[in-house]
């Protein structure tokens, strides 16, 4: 089922006003409903070189999988074929990663963060791990749908330090999770019923670290019936207030519901071909 | 790099650094910082340094610690804050010994999950004054900077100085003569779903784009392509019929 006409989406990707390399990278399939972003980090381009490995082979793979059967509901759910084909696609390109990063020396201790969505029959499943986040406006509620996974979340949800103390912390780029680093990883991975009208934004901390979420809000209800030019400010935004790393949006609007066809008829539709 | 400095009626008797991961302060010999009194419980107090923050605890003394005048039981030190403990007083300094590039402390590290899943296992069981958390993985990315004050208020910059104030005045159709201030970020002018222009206030001035209608916005007699168009001062917009003007305040 192709959801290119159902979904509006697009992507800005800038190294920001002090960094020389985009370590960032975004991998967008508009027919399939995928969506992945990275930020990698690791020195001299490794950084760059981690990020665009998990969004090309998370992006590859997972089209070949889905290109073949589009998920339904049913797909959904812990250990059913989504969560399942997600699961092992980041295995594998974590895998690939830390491989690339133990036998390269130019390479060693690269990794990336990950933040994805996939799209499909009225609801998305959003995988993630570390600091790159997820948010959704609705209507006029603005929230935030993902968890980083970085040391800060982890001092607020220990009750160690107020989210207004955090705001003022050192440690705020400090990830507990990473692609690359170790062996295996655990991602995140949650579903989330899918409503026409919702705006997503999958961005990297470049965004959030330099505007406030409500500037962010602001921005995404006063511009979304223009996406590229809501893209465009958002980056312009990070970059005006100082643009101290690379920062990456990616913009889904949901134009239409996408129930996805019936069993009996994609089972039709497969024997046909 | 954060220091304790130790002292007693006013008078200064020691400085600290907080160098250490665990540094523990009470009246036997094996603390960190002894303090011989016996106000001072054994065991009495800890203070947990993860990279540029550190923590306060507790350890269940007899006479309590205070953090400037509160009793505290855990407490998260910020610059300048006081500890008290019967007589004695820790002043907590966290200073700016040179200004780090705002890039190196941008850049972001990551945790060994191994250790952190140890941290927060022994956070939830101890509480953190238990925790010791491992190395860093400091292999992936450049050592941390040193102690710097909280980053500069980069997020909502709001204009600087030199930009004036502005706003626009509608000069045509039934709304002639309002004034609507610019202070906002983006302010978005026209109808929804017929014709839309947002201005974007940046640091280098004021900005019109147009954001949706098949129409786009004129500015002083000429019609605006997709970019972002710079406005003066006196500018006459036209959007959806309307004619308004932009001018500074001064």
């Amino acid at each position: 089922m192709d959801l290119s006409q159902t979904l509006e989406i697009v992507t800005r990707s800038d190294a920001g006003m002090v960094r020389s390399h985009n370590e960032d990278a975004v991998f967008v399939n508009p027919a399939l409903g995928l969506v992945v972003l990275a930020d990698g980090m690791g020195g001299y381009n490794a950084g760059e070189v981690a990020s665009g490995m998990a969004t090309a082979l998370l992006g590859s793979e997972l089209e070949k999988i889905f290109a073949r059967q589009a998920p339904s509901k049913s797909d959904a759910g812990e250990g059913a074929r989504v969560h399942g084909a997600i699961e092992s696609e980041i295995a594998r390109a974590n895998g690939a990663i830390y491989q690339a990063a133990q036998s390269q020396p130019q390479y060693a201790g690269m990794g990336t963060t990950l933040v994805m969505a996939m799209l499909y029959d009225n609801m998305m499943t959003v995988a993630h791990i570390g600091d790159s986040r997820l948010y959704r406006l609705r209507g006029e509620e603005f929230q935030q749908i993902t968890r980083d996974h970085s040391l800060l979340q982890e001092q607020i949800d220990g009750g160690m330090i107020t989210p207004e103390q955090a705001r003022h912390s050192q440690n705020k780029n400090l990830v507990t999770r990473a692609l690359g680093i170790d062996p295996t990883v655990e991602a995140e991975i949650h579903d989330y019923e899918v409503r026409p009208g919702d705006l997503y934004l999958l961005c990297s901390d470049g965004l959030n670290d330099m505007i406030e979420d409500d500037e962010i809000a602001m921005t995404l209800s006063a511009l979304s019936a223009n996406l590229a030019l809501c893209a465009t400010q958002l980056v312009q935004m990070a970059n005006d207030n100082g643009g101290r790393d690379n920062v990456s949006v990616i913009l889904v609007r949901v134009v239409q519901a996408f129930p996805a066809a019936t069993q009996w008829w994609a089972r039709f539709l497969a024997w046909l071909k | 790099m954060a220091k304790l400095i130790l002292s007693m009626d006013g008078l200064v008797l020691k400085e600290i650094p907080l160098t250490k991961e665990r540094t523990t302060i009470g009246r036997k010999p094996e603390n960190d910082i002894q303090i011989d009194n016996l106000a001072i419980s054994g065991e009495h107090a800890v203070i947990v340094t993860i990279l540029n923050d550190s923590f306060l605890e507790d350890l269940g003394s007899t006479n309590g610690t205070h953090v400037n005048g509160q009793p505290v039981k855990k407490h998260f030190l910020q610059n300048g804050d006081a500890i008290e403990m019967g007589k004695y007083s820790l002043k907590y300094v966290h200073e700016t010994p040179q200004q780090t590039t705002p890039a190196e402390f941008e850049k972001t590290m990551v945790l060994r999950p191994d250790v952190m899943r140890k941290t927060a296992e022994q956070m939830a069981s101890k509480g953190f004054g238990d925790t010791q958390v491992g190395s860093m993985r400091t292999a992936v990315h450049s050592a941390p900077p040193a102690a710097v004050e909280p980053p500069p208020p980069a997020r909502v910059a709001p204009a600087p100085p030199s930009l004036p104030s502005a706003a626009i005045q509608v000069l045509t159709g039934g709304n002639a003569g309002k004034e609507l201030l610019l202070t906002k970020t983006l302010t978005t002018l026209g109808k929804p779903g017929v014709q839309v222009a947002v201005i974007a206030r940046r640091p280098q001035g004021y900005f019109i784009t147009h954001v949706e209608g098949a129409q786009f916005p004129m500015v002083n007699g000429r019609t605006l392509d997709a970019q972002a168009h710079p406005l003066g001062d006196h500018d006459v917009i036209e959007l959806a019929g309307t004619k308004m003007e932009f001018f500074f305040k001064s």
